[in-house]
């Protein structure tokens, strides 16, 4: 009974990894960079969501708006912050990004108070029993969100002109330019994309936790490095396979080494060990 | 100088040790790492338990040299493995990993870290004079190293892996040794820092330092000694000059970090070439 409640927990965990990360691997496929900021958007799109929901009283319209606006700040750091300086070497957009996330963490922490927000009243809190595991409705909107989301996004990069576009960026923007796809336009749309289902993630995890912090951004950001790489950088599959993984490693990990590390450095070590054995990642990404 | 400017000096006497190290490993071989605080932190621990045991300060502060030399010289090994990207993220780890572990020892004193490490046995002014002659020795050596053999070395490595070992150069060994010295200057600076405050806890080394170390020789213009050192002073004193808005510390931190690399992304050297024009062509 404890495998299949840490099993469900790893799963939970692991979800919300897949559709922070999710976002980033795009945005490394197209872009080659290692977007840190990516968690500044997951932990604003957080904070709007737990603010429009108290506001509006619905907390669809809360994740709806918080989306929408990350999404639009995501775009926003592309235009004036990486595209200028995509060709110089990638530390540079790395240690960019790095003090752009310091710096939203502290804008947060000035404009929203540095002790966090809660909802004013916690939507979706009920205890169900489930095969004999006890869950909260919000741990199983989280996990069916999470899915029905990244097969959309699946649906779309498979399905669509759209998506069409976007694989033939990745492959070859120079070719897929000639044959009439803006690539810039491809940027904002992954851009966009990938920020909102970071602010969506942030919004669940808010409700989880029912808090959001300044820092709660601080630990996902790297891990979630940590998951697309071990997905084999800019890899979708691989990415969701490799969050999915990593969830139920630490569920197990803080059960029986928890005295040797802690739950961030078994995660860490897990990544590290995958390395040093396939230096690409589980999944190469071709 | 008062109290207050002999520690401040200090401070930045060792940070310019961490950072003169990374720009060996980062800045010469073109090895990007995000873990240079876990070096740091090994060789802090180390002289902490070491001098508690009773050891000399010149032992313990060896010991944590060594140290840190041995296991930055193994975590080198993985730059043979995996590199740019991956390289960041496992270095990244190993940041991680290291704060992680020593956060559940019972022996190095967990979340609490270690207190009441013995005195250096010298007054503040003479322990500053010993960090400065140990961040000068650091300076010249790296100064050293860029003018010899190996640090035209380093240069085809970061350059250009492929052709540098199509040349003859022994790229495994160059990334290694450059890691090794690298870390062992960190070690060291650990140990200073160990006798400088006498109490250490596991935060101290953990990922924020390893990128304020970073930023310091991003902001100095990576593989530039004398940019390196400047950024150090000035990264250092500048929490120090915007005291009087604490609230807006870091937000500035951040914010210049960010605007450097957005605006001037080689850094402090960058602006001294613009000003001095070199000689040769």
């Amino acid at each position: 009974m404890l495998y299949l409640e840490l099993i469900i927990q790893g799963l939970i965990q692991g979800s919300t990894y897949a559709i922070i990360a999710v976002g980033l691997t795009l945005i490394y496929g197209l872009l080659r960079v290692l977007h840190v900021a990516h968690a500044g958007l997951f932990t604003l799109g957080a904070y709007l969501g737990v603010v429009l929901t108290n506001q509006t009283g619905s907390l669809a319209a809360g994740i709806l708006l918080a989306a929408l606006a990350s999404g639009i700040a995501g775009i926003a750091i592309y235009r004036l912050v990486y595209e200028p300086v995509l060709s110089r070497p990638p530390y540079v957009a790395l240690i960019a990004s790095i003090g752009l996330y310091i710096g939203m963490e502290e804008l947060f922490r000035l404009v929203f108070g540095p002790f966090g927000l809660t909802f004013k009243a916690v939507p979706l809190q009920d205890v169900v029993v489930v095969a004999g595991v006890y869950l909260r409705t919000c741990q199983i909107v989280t996990v069916v969100t999470n899915i029905i989301l990244l097969g959309l996004l699946a649906w779309i990069a498979q399905k669509t002109r759209i998506g069409t576009g976007w694989r033939a960026t990745v492959d070859d923007p120079q070719i897929s330019a000639c044959f009439g796809i803006d690539p810039i336009r491809v940027r904002y749309m992954v851009f966009f994309t990938g920020s909102a289902l970071a602010a969506v993630a942030g919004v669940l995890v808010a409700l989880l936790s029912n808090l959001v912090e300044p820092t709660m951004g601080a630990v996902p950001s790297y891990k979630s490095l940590a998951i697309i790489v071990l997905g084999g950088l800019g890899n979708v599959m691989g990415t969701l396979i490799a969050s999915l993984v990593l969830g139920i490693i630490e569920a197990f990990g803080t059960i029986y080494i928890g005295d040797l590390m802690d739950r961030d450095a078994i995660a860490f070590a897990f990544l590290i060990v995958v390395l040093m054995i396939k230096p690409t990642g589980l999944f190469a990404s071709r | 100088m008062g109290l207050y400017e002999i520690s401040l000096a200090t401070v930045i006497g060792i940070n310019i040790i961490l950072a003169v190290g990374l720009n060996l490993i980062t800045g010469y071989c073109g090895q990007i790492s995000l873990g240079h605080a876990a070096f740091y932190g090994i060789g802090a621990y180390t002289v902490a338990l070491l001098s508690k045991m009773g050891w000399p300060i010149y032992l313990t502060l060896g010991a944590g040299f060594v140290l840190a030399g041995i296991v930055g010289a193994v975590i080198g090994l993985a730059s043979l493995r995996v590199k740019e990207d991956f390289l960041a993220i496992v270095t990244m780890g190993v940041a991680f990993l290291f704060v992680g572990i020593v956060r559940q020892q019972e022996f190095l004193g967990g979340e609490m870290g270690i207190a009441g490490i013995p005195s250096h046995g010298m007054d503040k002014l003479t322990y500053l004079f010993l960090v400065l002659i140990f961040a000068g020795i650091a300076i010249a050596f790296s100064w050293h190293v860029k003018r010899s053999w190996m640090g035209y070395a380093f240069d085809a490595v970061a350059d250009d892996e492929q052709t540098a070992r199509v040349l003859g150069v022994d790229v495994k060994a160059y990334k290694i040794t450059a890691f090794a010295m690298g870390t062992a200057l960190a070690g060291l600076a650990g140990g200073l820092y160990a006798y400088y405050t006498r109490f250490i806890i596991p935060d101290t080394f953990g990922f924020i330092q390893s990128i304020t170390i970073l930023s310091m020789v991003a902001v100095g213009g990576i593989g530039s000694i004398f940019g390196v050192v400047a950024a150090t002073v000035i990264l250092t004193l500048m929490p120090e000059f915007f005291r009087f808005i604490n609230d807006y510390k870091l937000l500035l931190y951040g914010v210049l970090l960010f605007s450097v690399m957005r605006f001037a992304p080689e850094g402090l050297a960058g602006f001294f070439k613009l000003l001095i024009p070199k000689k040769e062509a």
